[in-house]
């Protein structure tokens, strides 16, 4: 925020810092925010809210799996991956695992076409994917974990 | 140094009329008694260009334009009730029923309502879309106040006027899509934000039963709004 | 920054480039990361040191080469050799076969359509330089365009040659460049911007990604370029927040140029300052639309508001603003440097120059590829593309995204460019190109990009808040094979009211799948209704 010289316009770019940082942006966060830059609290909930890429609620602690459902990756079958996940893990994309070990979410393309259906699970990209593999991958986590 | 306001001339409906180039279409068909509906726009506010009811065709543009943000121009021609522009707004208007869970019998604005106006002036007896039924939540917990999402079109003119005018932004919109909703502070309940000076202008800006006085029944709520011109009248003058 | 010294380090960066036999280019674009080309990059780097072959070979990561389907790939030069699907196991084999014939069961033919029909001017220098040394940009005639063009250009000058190319917006729309350009210069005022639109939002394009991760000093030399010529000292280049890779690099490379004394204050020794910085998009597809990213950047909700007045007038924080797509900005630099008319002279009528197309679907070569503008859908697609994947049929093209149509097999032979795909109603777009083949419904696709415009409209106004749910249920019923005819009639008269009366692109444009499969796949429509069941 100090860099941006305190003005209304950082506020997006202050909530990518906040959500680098954290994780996620709870209610202090967005409170403290509001305050700092001196901006109405609805507003900046607002803004939070339009974007699909801010979090206000915890992701999964441990493993974030994101499966891209870009036009590419629809046509080679991301859809029925997602089906199966979301039957497994017993989710809908964008929440987490009960035990919070494990998000789903789903992303609008990763730029990787030519790898479709592409999957990223812990912030790497996995190209050509099933939803065996994916859910082979999710297994060894939790076995792992545990 | 300003430089003086010029005047335009300009055609609506066959109807010469005369503007300050500073006027919007909307402005200017009032004043001349032409009427072009309207549900987002309040006079005293800015205008968003929202509601898509108040378009209408200028020779020479492909698409209907939004009035209330369309400022005039030298020898515009302006089209206010051809078939297509009509046949636009009721899909619109309808379009907003669809959105929402409008009850007339049930509604303290029964009578009084804006939606419900547009509707009969349009003739509207049935809808052609299928309804979305959403579910909605009732926010009673102010202590004057209530929200009913159900009736709430996204004008945002409580937005705006709490914004504009009282100056405290409690209101604001979160989500997108048809996943928009209004809130106040957080998202939280009314009656815990902190922001609200409970003045009660978004309650009477709002067009449709939304924002409702407690202890109202259906077809009670009488909206004042002739403060909004005044208010904005005396702020000019002290500027 | 004087000419002399550009010259300088060009020089010494080719010689250093020439001194080697062999130099091994590793793509290190997001296709070939995903596959682990930096661990082979790694590899080879360390197999070099131990045959202590440090002074003669050099490894180096480079952006996107295109061909994603065959990656990782690794072109060593200069004998030209192109090694497809490589691991790291294949490292030690390649360093020991550098001196004798390729390896053949790695090498991938060069002499393929792929290669010989593109024609690369924003991609010149893709998969050619380091992404992360300026030096390899400036040995490349990097920033000579903005050198000259600061020393020995007008502004109008400038804008003339911009003019004179034919450039037109690569965003989508096509407008204009140099007409844009000379607007924004035209209106009087103490403070202008300059903005690079990098909020790449069509699901399945990926052109711009791939520029700025593979040569993002071209986007900041377009940039300042654009800003000389409208009067602007300051710019934001606007990304979108998934691209990683791309923001690192242009950070790096702002960097790199401020300390070259390219961005900052009194350019080459002229009263020319240029301000660069990145901001990040925080996925909304909406924010394409150049009233909604001026909002997001002035930090707010990305809402579009009504124009005019254009950003050219009133635009960030009510200053005169310029804002330019990624690829736009990148053929500034090669028109500045060969003249207006050079580009002129490729391309077709009323389309000039190239277009970037990211390729993908059930064809044999899936990736980036650049092609002159008039080349016909079918040598891009059976050429270009090696046609389809065995046991596919084509059925369909998809250009433009959520915002473009479909186009079957009958009009395959149609030129590509502007004025020609808008004629069979589809759009030019950003340059996704989507093949389809015969097993996907054409409803599904039209329901698939209406879902896409439903979660991404913004919600300010009526048509495409509510319309656009509306018509995606309607488009389910005919999936579920429930429709009737009155179904059908609702849905032509929804897309047009959405098309007409929605208040920004993203709304006008969205009925334009559902309208171009009407218009060439109706009978699919047809019979989800008659046979009462789905296809899927």
């Amino acid at each position: 925020m100090r860099r941006m010289g305190y003005g209304h316009h950082a506020l997006i770019e202050t909530l990518h810092s906040i959500q680098e940082s954290f994780g996620y942006l709870d209610e202090d966060a967005l409170r403290y925010v509001a305050t700092t830059l001196r901006l109405p609290l609805s507003r900046v909930y607002g803004v939070a809210t339009f974007y699909q890429f801010f979090r206000l609620k915890p992701k999964g602690e441990h493993h974030t799996c994101v499966i891209c459902v870009g036009t590419a990756c629809h046509l080679k079958g991301a859809t029925t991956i997602l089906e199966q996940l979301e039957q497994r893990l017993g989710i809908k994309p964008g929440g987490a695992t009960a035990d919070g070990k494990v998000s789903l979410l789903t992303a609008r393309c990763l730029a990787s076409c030519g790898l479709a259906p592409a999957v990223v699970l812990d912030g790497k990209v996995m190209g050509k994917f099933t939803a065996d593999a994916a859910i082979a991958w999710i297994q060894k986590w939790v076995a792992h974990d545990t | 140094m300003t430089l003086p306001i010029r005047v335009r001339t300009l055609k609506i409906d066959d109807r010469d009329v005369s503007a300050r180039e500073d006027e919007t279409i909307l402005e200017v068909a009032r004043e001349n008694g032409i009427d072009i509906p309207s549900l987002c726009y309040l006079e005293g506010l800015s205008a968003v260009g929202g509601c898509r009811l108040c378009l209408v065709d200028v020779r020479g543009v492909p698409r209907p334009v939004p009035a209330c943000v369309t400022r005039v121009e030298e020898g515009m021609q302006i089209t206010t009730n051809s078939e297509r522009i009509v046949k636009y707004r009721r899909m619109n208007l309808e379009l907003l029923f669809t959105e929402g869970n409008h009850i007339c019998a049930v509604c303290v604005s029964n009578g009084r309502c804006e939606l419900q106006g547009l509707a009969q002036s349009f003739g509207m007896t049935h809808v052609h879309f299928p309804y979305l039924y959403p579910q909605l939540k009732v926010d009673a917990s102010h202590e004057r106040y209530v929200i009913d999402h159900n009736r709430c079109v996204l004008c945002m003119r409580c937005v705006r006027v709490c914004d504009e005018i009282e100056g405290a932004h409690t209101w604001d919109v979160m989500g997108r899509g048809i996943e928009a909703q209004v809130i106040t502070d957080l998202n939280q309940p009314w009656g815990t934000s902190d922001t609200c000076t409970s003045c009660g202008k978004c309650v009477h800006v709002c067009p449709t039963g939304a924002l409702f006085e407690k202890g109202k029944s259906v077809a009670e709520m009488l909206k004042k709004r002739q403060f909004l011109p005044y208010l904005k009248l005396m702020r000019e003058e002290h500027v | 920054m004087i000419p002399e010294e550009l010259e300088k380090i060009a020089l010494a960066t080719r010689a250093e480039q020439e001194a080697l036999s062999h130099q091994l280019r590793v793509c290190t674009g997001t296709g070939c990361l995903a596959l682990h080309s930096d661990h082979l990059k790694d590899s080879l780097t360390s197999v070099i040191k131990q045959r202590g072959l440090e002074q003669s070979c050099a490894v180096k990561g480079v952006g996107c080469m295109g061909l994603c389907a065959l990656g990782p790939l690794v072109a060593i030069q200069p004998q030209s050799t192109l090694y497809q699907r490589v691991t790291v196991d294949d490292a030690i084999a390649i360093i020991d076969h550098l001196d004798t014939q390729p390896i053949d069961h790695l090498l991938c033919p060069t002499d393929i359509p792929f290669f010989q029909r593109q024609h690369k001017i924003v991609l010149e220098n893709t998969g050619q330089i380091d992404p992360d040394h300026i030096e390899d940009y400036i040995a490349a005639d990097g920033y000579t365009a903005l050198i000259q063009a600061l020393t020995e250009m007008t502004p109008s000058e400038v804008i003339e040659q911009v003019v004179r190319s034919g450039l037109r917006g690569r965003g989508g729309a096509g407008y204009p460049t140099g007409l844009k350009w000379s607007t924004v210069s035209k209106v009087r005022s103490t403070r202008k911007f300059v903005i690079c639109n990098g909020d790449e939002g069509d699901p399945g394009a990926f052109m711009d990604r791939s520029v700025l991760e593979s040569d993002p000093h071209r986007i900041i030399e377009g940039m300042a370029l654009a800003a000389y010529a409208v009067g602007a000292s300051e710019g934001f280049i606007y990304v979108r927040g998934e691209y990683d890779l791309a923001i690192k690099r242009l950070k790096t490379a702002i960097r790199q140029a401020e300390r070259l004394g390219i961005l900052g204050k009194s350019i080459c020794s002229t009263t020319f300052d240029f301000h660069l910085e990145t901001r990040l998009g925080a996925g909304a597809f909406v924010c394409g639309e150049e009233t909604a990213l001026i909002a997001t950047i002035e930090g707010q909700r990305g809402n579009p508001r009504p124009r005019p007045p254009y950003p050219a007038e009133y635009g960030l924080w009510g200053f005169p603003t310029l804002i330019n797509n990624v690829e736009t900005l990148a053929n500034i630099p090669p028109i500045i440097r060969n003249g207006g008319d050079w580009f002129a002279a490729i391309g077709i009528d009323h389309s000039k120059g190239t277009k970037v197309f990211s390729l993908t679907g059930p064809v044999r070569n899936t990736g980036l590829i650049e092609v002159p503008m008039g080349m016909t859908l079918r040598e891009i697609i059976f050429e270009v593309g090696g046609g389809m994947t065995e046991g596919h049929a084509f059925k369909a093209v998809q250009t433009g995204g959520p915002s473009g149509g479909c186009l079957p097999e009958q009009h395959l032979d149609l030129p590509v460019g502007y004025d020609s795909l808008a004629q069979v109603g589809t759009i030019m777009g950003s340059g996704g190109m989507i093949v389809i083949d015969d097993t996907a419904s054409m409803v599904d696709v039209a329901r698939y990009f209406m879902e896409f415009c439903k979660t991404e409209s913004c919600g300010k106004c009526v048509p495409c808040r509510v319309g656009t749910v509306q018509l995606s249920n309607l488009l389910g019923r005919f999936t579920e094979g429930s429709a009737t005819a009155e179904d059908l009639t609702l849905l032509e008269e929804l897309c047009d009211l959405v098309k007409q009366t929605s208040l920004c692109g993203l709304g006008q444009s969205a009925p334009n799948p559902v309208l171009s499969t009407l218009r060439y796949f109706r009978n699919e429509y047809l019979a989800h209704m008659a046979k009462g069941v789905a296809t899927q």
